[in-house]
């Protein structure tokens, strides 16, 4: 295929605005200008475009529940948040071709409505936040971010706005609490965003590579972005992928391409040409599948048809000698630190997962702890709590068990029996590096 | 790589911060970014990122001192700064280093890094060398997997690291 959204990966000045002219830049926004809203949420509906951070919803049917009517400013953010493990394909975006992301940005603003968008880029992205602040300038001086928009009366800014270390921040309401000033804890939804969003106004969270997507659908078409890919996930898609492949980095391939030629052709195959163990399709909160499924296509459909999700394609790969206990632990340790701390469901249930799963691990496991584990996966997840944080840590759990259940039962049967008398050392969790606290 | 090497954070003292103003230089910068928000709220994580710039790091003092610029309580913003991971609330070495524990990077030896700074630095995470030069902090996933295993120093990101590129570059940061 090529490359679409990677375009200018290996241009010279890739980032310039002159380069993005060169190749085209802008003109989707000259045609747009002319164009009715509704016109451009029609396009975007027939290209398919589902979202890329996470949740395929499809955007355009997103933008049409902006209540266009309602006497209120409308927002538009674009979610530069990237911080599910696994997954860095937007920090790419913004280092090859930060005004494709300004483009879609202007342009999703002018279908919705919006004339203030916020840019919610994650605290450690310091020097992809610089780029876009000198991207954001070229922009004001041509034009495309002024009062008044190339003389077409439409009224356009965009400002940058960092998070401070916070993964939960990535999700939609709580993002919208850190723009505001506040703890970034998610908010109950209804009402949605699209209603009453930052600053009580109706605002669309959107990815950085959905709204990169924008651009390439008005230039080209939405039927031509539909043929790519397969019937229910169309267009490109960018892949992170990590772990143990030779050749790690992020690619852009149709949706539907299978496992198997991303990891052994594009990537070049397993390092050390060892045997392929397992991967995660989507970034760490999506079930974990065996290597026996790598010959499923990379379309949202195929991957929830094998039992995970596509989620934000960030697709970690493991090799053979992988121990999942000590994998588990990692994930669990994550979202352990992560929990916003509202829901205890979310709160309790990922530390006490994760000191479960470092009891096994480290030769102290009881023979129910299997069961624990369940139990707690059953007991935060799937409407148990506020925001799908609790789910992105059971899903983990589920599958890894259900995958690798006899890892975890084998290291429970070789435990060491406890020293007499001594209730089990519950292993004190490190200060988890908050220098703040 | 090639990169510059990282310049050493301006940590200021305790004992200067325990009451702070906003010069003209920083009203100014305060006021722009006012304007981007229709609230005065909203203007917080910014401003608490140029006090961290400025100073180093966020002391009871500048936790004050943004509260009233913003008309908020010190005790909401402490809840807000003590909530983001990235405000640091004690003074910090020069150095901050970062180091991604998180799967990816640990299945391509972030493990290896970790015991190695640890031992080079004679501290644990979330110390301080007794030089001032460096503080260690294990963070989660730093967005850069591909490059793994990855260590940010200050506001840079160092990726595909082994022990003797970290020795190298630890050594030059003075
Ligand atoms: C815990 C959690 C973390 C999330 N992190 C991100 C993120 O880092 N980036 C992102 O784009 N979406 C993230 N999302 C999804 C957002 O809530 C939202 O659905 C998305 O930004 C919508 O954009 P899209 O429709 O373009 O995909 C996260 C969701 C959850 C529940
Ligand atoms: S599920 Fe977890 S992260 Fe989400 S709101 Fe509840 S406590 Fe916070
Ligand atoms: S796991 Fe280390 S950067 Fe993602």
């Amino acid at each position: 295929m090529e490359p679409i959204l990677l375009r200018a990966r290996g241009t010279p000045n890739s980032r310039s605005i002159v380069t993005y002219h060169e190749a085209g830049g802008y003109e989707s926004l000259r045609k747009v200008l002319g164009l009715q809203a509704e016109t451009v949420i029609e396009e975007v509906k027939k290209s398919g475009l589902r979202g890329r951070g996470g949740a395929g919803f499809p955007t355009g049917v997103k933008w049409g529940f902006v209540p266009r009517d309602l006497p209120k400013p409308k927002y538009l953010i674009c979610n530069a948040d990237e911080s599910e493990p696994g997954t860095f394909k937007d920090r790419e975006i913004i280092r090859v071709d930060p005004h494709m992301l300004l483009e879609g940005i202007i342009i999703s603003s002018y279908a919705i409505g919006a004339h203030v968008a916020y840019i919610y880029i994650r605290g450690e992205f310091y020097s992809e936040a610089v780029i876009l602040e000198t991207a954001i300038a070229e922009a004001r001086e041509h034009g495309y971010l002024d009062p008044n928009v190339l003389n077409s009366g439409f009224a356009m800014d965009i400002h940058i706005h960092r998070g401070a270390g916070a993964y939960i921040c990535g999700e939609e309401t709580a993002l919208i609490e850190s723009i505001e000033g506040k703890r970034g804890q998610p908010r109950l939804k209804p009402p949605f965003p699209a209603v009453v969003g930052v600053f009580g106004c109706p605002t669309v969270v959107n990815n950085v590579e959905t709204l990169a997507s924008v651009p390439h659908i008005i230039e080209r078409g939405g039927e031509w972005y539909a043929s790519i890919g397969t019937e229910r996930s169309t267009g490109p898609k960018l892949f992170s992928v990590s772990g143990h492949v030779k050749k790690p980095g992020v690619y852009e391939v149709p949706l539907g391409t299978t496992f198997r030629e991303i990891i052994y052709e594009i990537c070049g195959g397993i390092r050390g040409d060892k045997q392929l163990k397992a991967f995660i399709p989507g970034g760490s909160s999506c079930p974990i599948l065996p290597a026996d499924k790598v010959d499923i296509g990379s379309d949202f459909e195929s991957v929830a048809e094998a039992g995970s999700m596509l989620g934000s394609g960030g697709l970690i790969v493991m090799d053979e000698t992988v121990d999942m206990v000590w994998a588990l632990e990692n994930l669990l340790a994550f979202y352990a630190h992560e929990s916003c701390g509202q829901c205890t469901p979310c709160r309790e249930g990922a530390d006490w997962a994760l000191d479960v799963v470092r009891r096994i691990r480290r030769g102290y496991g009881r023979p129910e702890d299997v069961d624990t584990l369940l139990r707690i996966a059953r007991f935060a997840s799937q409407g148990m709590t506020i925001c799908p944080l609790g789910d992105a840590f059971c899903e983990p759990i589920r599958s890894f068990l259900a995958q690798f259940r006899h890892e975890f039962e084998a290291a429970i049967e070789s435990a060491r029996p406890l020293p007499p008398k001594k209730q089990p050392v519950l292993p004190v969790r490190p200060g988890h590096g908050d220098f703040g606290l | 790589m090639g990169q510059q090497l990282t310049a050493p954070i301006t940590v200021t003292p305790p004992e200067q911060l325990r009451e702070v103003r906003f010069d003209d230089v920083m009203e100014t910068s305060i006021n722009e970014i006012l304007v981007r928000y229709p609230t005065a709220q909203a203007a917080l994580l910014p401003l608490l990122w140029l006090c961290q710039e400025k100073w180093g790091w966020i002391s009871p003092g500048v936790t004050a001192a943004v509260a009233e610029r913003l008309g908020l309580s010190p005790a909401f913003v402490e809840g807000v700064t003590s909530f983001y991971t990235m405000f640091l609330r004690r003074p910090p070495g020069r150095y901050v280093l970062q180091v991604c524990t998180t799967l990816s990077c640990q299945l391509c030896g972030a493990g290896g890094l970790v015991d190695h700074l640890k031992a080079k630095l004679g501290i644990e995470f979330g110390e301080t060398s007794a030089d001032g030069r460096f503080t260690l902090i294990d963070v989660q996933c730093l967005g850069a997997c591909g490059e793994a295993p990855i260590l940010q120093i200050n506001n840079d990101y160092y990726t595909d690291l082994d022990v003797e590129r970290l020795d190298e570059l630890l050594d030059g940061l003075k």
